[in-house]
């Protein structure tokens, strides 16, 4: 058993069984980071008034720009799902593909947000400036950095199911990336929602 | 390199399909420009427009949930969804608890404009 264990450091040598208790305890994990963000939206609920004389979110976003980035991570969930069908399907290439769009996606949407931080940065509206845009940019940008170890962990798996097929540790690894990349597309949901939307109702 | 393994996984991993896929990203598109109209049309009234931009968010949630991340009561999906269910208790408390804290905390403290004769003279 223990020998078996450690062959899983090994590529390839690991129990059929081991792919439903991953995927279990990489969801737990999701979880909990589910609740980091849930602490942060609670930050940002309650200081989301305290704005110090400083501009409010009415002034400093634009809801057009935010339904570009909105667009650009939704495909992108879209092209992620259609790469694990092509990973049930059994085709190597086209999962690549289908992650290459991925990853072109997410990039298009950290850029976004880069270009967004950046030019509220430069207007003086820096996380310095107030208690609200603190935990806005904490908030945006704890999960921005997400998106940004998502995109790492995509080019690694196209790297691995070029290099390594279709086998079933790299699908394991698919399958808890998926998780990965829905989650995060659901917290911006709620970040545009919370943060962008309700500025405006 | 082992041929059993290879068609395990079609029955380990969830039984995602294209119509799945395609049902919850037509649904998500929906949603998501239903919220962004309701806010940006200005049509609605303030009340009224952050009501609907909640619902909305929830059942973008869900529709994720399920078409995205396929939760569900099917047995190999029952664990992670009790998991899920326990982890939105728990954001519901820490969320709502610490806005309903903040809010009475806010509302009960005097601020610090008013003069101790006038905090006196309202109560």
């Amino acid at each position: 058993m223990a020998a078996s264990t450690l062959s899983v450091v090994a590529h390839g040598g690991h129990h059929d069984d081991s792919g439903p208790r991953t995927t279990l305890g990489f969801w737990i994990y999701l979880m909990s980071d589910c609740l980091i963000f849930c602490v942060l939206f609670a930050t940002f609920g309650v200081l989301m008034d305290a704005t110090a004389g400083g501009p409010s979110g009415r002034q400093l976003f634009e809801l057009p720009f935010v339904l570009g980035e909105t667009a650009l991570l939704l495909a992108s969930s879209f092209t992620f799902g259609l790469g694990m069908l092509a990973m049930q399907a059994g085709h190597p290439g086209r999962v690549i593909a289908w992650l290459a769009a991925t990853l072109a996606l997410g990039a298009g949407f950290i850029g976004m947000e880069i270009h967004e931080f950046a030019k509220l940065v430069q207007e003086g509206s820096g996380p310095g400036t107030s208690a609200f845009l603190s935990s806005y940019f904490g908030l945006v940008g704890t999960h921005g950095l997400h998106v940004l170890c998502g995109l790492l962990w995509i080019a690694v798996m196209m790297h691995q199911t070029w290099r390594f097929g279709l086998d079933a540790v790299v699908r394991r690894r698919l399958a808890c990336l998926s998780l990965f990349w829905h989650f995060l597309d659901l917290v911006w949901i709620c970040v545009f929602t919370f943060v962008y939307l309700r500025e405006f109702a | 390199m082992k041929p059993i393994q290879l068609h395990a996984p079609s029955r380990t991993y969830h039984h995602a399909n294209l119509t799945g896929y395609v049902i919850g990203f037509g649904l998500s598109i929906l949603l998501t420009l239903m919220s962004f109209g309701a806010v940006m049309t200005g049509l609605l009234p303030h009340g009224l427009a952050t009501a609907c931009i909640v619902a909305l968010c929830i059942a973008q949630l869900v529709v994720q949930l399920v078409f995205f991340l396929h939760l569900g009561s099917a047995p190999g999906q029952r664990s992670n969804t009790g998991i899920f269910a326990c982890t939105a208790l728990l954001i519901a408390i820490i969320v709502a608890g610490s806005l309903w804290v903040t809010h009475n905390a806010n509302a009960n403290m005097m601020p610090t404009h008013m003069s101790v004769q006038r905090a006196i003279s309202k109560d």
